[in-house]
């Protein structure tokens, strides 16, 4: 009896455990989504903010996040792949090895907001950026670096040494043996790594506070040298800084919607392409 | 393509890939120097006594860390005493006991709550758990560090279930076994042999855990009321390191004492997270080699 009771406390406490953690992204989802839904309508994401922002749309926001999350894929993909080709197909084990993949694992760990201080100082005030959208996606291209190092590498792993040893021995370089046979084959790996690192880079806050987004801009940023409107920090400023902030809740809702939204498609995105794959093999 | 010209392509690439593996280490050592450079620039102007002793954190009069520094301890500590029962008990089911359908559908739910924006989250202790607290205990403002708390527990546990997971996974069956055979019961075996054996992951689990909540910053920012005061208690307002940065460092002129200050505080919380990592990392190696 008392073994029975003790088997029962055991099985609640783990199932109440899981149930409470799933019940968190519900009250989450369901909180966001019934109180953002009615406030969301087309005109939402393809109009200007107006009335100071207590009516209209959010679309220099969208713009502005795209244009950020480009500017960061351009920067860091290239830059982190390579960085992951380095350690996986060229890097012996030594000291230089040993010290790059320190670095990495310890920059994956720095808070974003320090991100944010390093983008300042060398971005806006040491290169002479600005504050503008380039240095701010510079800046979140620095924080997704060791998640895209560390994925491609992971991608790149899963290829067979056997195929680098055919390629290698029908006569082709190594770096040909790279771009004709590896990248192509873990390139369904890779892209699931990205576009995970990217839409966390897109939700980030506090890398770009100081590096260039704003508040309210007139249009749309149209260059990389303009400052820009971001989806996370519009939501942050409608929430906690707005003069009128009881009437423009609703707005702030539709936004995180509409943030929400965007993060989970690029989710979902990459979980079809992860999906794909591993049924390929 | 003639052959010499091959050669020389495979050169220049093979460069540029060990540049780009170079770089990571400049940007590390960059953030170390930016930190270090400011830091000591401040403490050229002020006392690092004070600085570490004082008791509030004011532009006017002084610039002491302890404040935030307890008022982060507060947040992280109290995020971590929700988040680590609840994600190893969550981790243990999912491992150990879910059926396989559940659990396909189990890890989409974790992967989904990581994804969610902090901001989001943020948002939440405003419009949602703040008003809660605030009726629950009877004050005027639900913004502060148990609102904190529990939003960052929020944002750890998927960290906290996905290392606990794999590292109760990494316990070999032989163990589980081999209890079970002597004739223990599940449970037994789970709270005596397997969760004991998980232990150096789990500490792992728990470390990066708390690494994500102390570097934490929006979610804080948002929620937590940001009195720069040594908080007494969970229902006091406090304002953490990464939140004061954020706060102040869009207003401050450029290499004054006060923007000194903002990476001096930065760069404690550098050394901070570096520690917890560090000390994560080493466990999740001990793991490893416990069970080669």
């Amino acid at each position: 009896m008392k073994k029975k009771f003790s088997h029962l406390i055991n099985w609640i406490l783990l199932i109440g455990s899981t149930f409470l953690v799933c019940t968190f992204l519900g009250i989450i989802l369901w909180d966001i989504f019934s109180k953002g839904a009615p406030a969301l309508s087309w005109d939402f994401i393809t109009q200007y903010p107006t009335n100071g922002m207590t009516k209209g749309g959010i679309l220099p926001a969208m713009v502005g996040t795209v244009l950020l999350t480009f500017i960061t894929t351009l920067f860091a993909v290239p830059f982190g792949v390579s960085c992951a080709v380095y350690l996986n197909e060229y890097a012996k084990p030594s000291l230089l090895t040993n010290i790059i993949r320190a670095s990495i694992r310890n920059l994956a760990g720095i808070p974003s907001i320090i991100y944010g201080l390093f983008g300042l100082a060398l971005f806006v005030q040491g290169l002479h950026f600005g504050t503008s959208v380039l240095s701010a996606g510079l800046t979140l291209g620095l924080l997704s670096l060791p998640y895209i190092i560390t994925t491609t590498e992971e991608a790149l792993k899963r290829i067979p040494n056997s195929m680098r040893e055919a390629t290698l021995a029908l006569g082709a370089t190594q770096f040909e043996t790279i771009k004709d046979v590896i990248l192509p084959k873990a390139l369904p790996g890779i892209l699931t790594g990205v576009i995970l690192t990217l839409s966390r880079a897109a939700g980030e806050t506090a890398p770009i506070l100081f590096t260039g987004v704003a508040f309210y801009i007139n249009g749309v940023t149209t260059s990389v040298n303009q400052e820009f409107m971001a989806l996370p920090y519009h939501l942050y400023m409608l929430s906690t800084q707005h003069s009128a902030i009881e009437t423009v809740r609703p707005l702030a809702y539709a936004t995180a919607v509409v943030l929400i939204i965007l993060v989970f498609m690029l989710n979902t995105v990459a979980f079809i392409i992860r999906f794909k794959y591993r049924t390929q093999d | 393509m003639n052959a010499n010209k091959r050669a020389i392509t495979d050169w220049i690439f093979k460069q540029g890939f060990k540049t780009a593996g170079v770089v990571t280490i400049a940007l590390l050592g960059g953030i170390f120097f930016m930190l270090l450079y400011n830091s000591i620039s401040f403490f050229i102007k002020r006392s690092p006594l004070d600085f570490f002793t004082g008791s509030n954190w004011d532009p006017e009069t002084n610039y002491s860390i302890l404040p935030l520094i307890v008022s982060t301890a507060f947040v992280a500590i109290g995020s971590m005493v929700i988040a680590v029962p609840l994600g190893i008990l969550t981790a243990a089911y999912i491992s150990e006991f879910a059926p396989k359908k559940l659990q396909i559908i189990l890890k989409p739910i974790i992967e989904m709550l990581a994804a969610i924006p902090s901001v989001a989250i943020g948002f939440l202790g405003i419009v949602l758990l703040g008003p809660v607290i605030s009726v629950l205990f009877g004050i005027q403002n639900g913004l502060n560090a148990l609102n904190g708390s529990i939003l960052l527990s929020v944002m750890a546990l998927p960290t906290i279930i996905t290392i606990s997971e794999d590292a109760i996974n990494a316990v070999p069956k032989s163990h589980r076994e081999a209890s079970l055979a002597l004739g223990a019961n599940k449970w037994e075996t789970l709270f005596k042999v397997t969760i004991p054996a998980a232990v150096p992951g789990l500490i792992a689990a728990v470390m990066l855990g708390l690494g994500r909540a102390l570097g934490e910053t929006m979610t804080v920012l948002m929620a937590t009321g940001n009195a720069a005061a040594i908080p007494k208690n969970f229902l006091d307002s406090v304002r953490t390191i990464t939140a004061t940065i954020a706060i102040e460092m869009g207003e401050v002129p450029y290499q004054t004492t006060h923007y000194f200050a903002l990476f001096a505080i930065a760069s404690i919380l550098f050394l901070i997270t570096l520690v917890i990592n560090l000390l994560g990392e080493y466990f999740a190696n001990r793991l490893r080699k416990f069970h080669q």
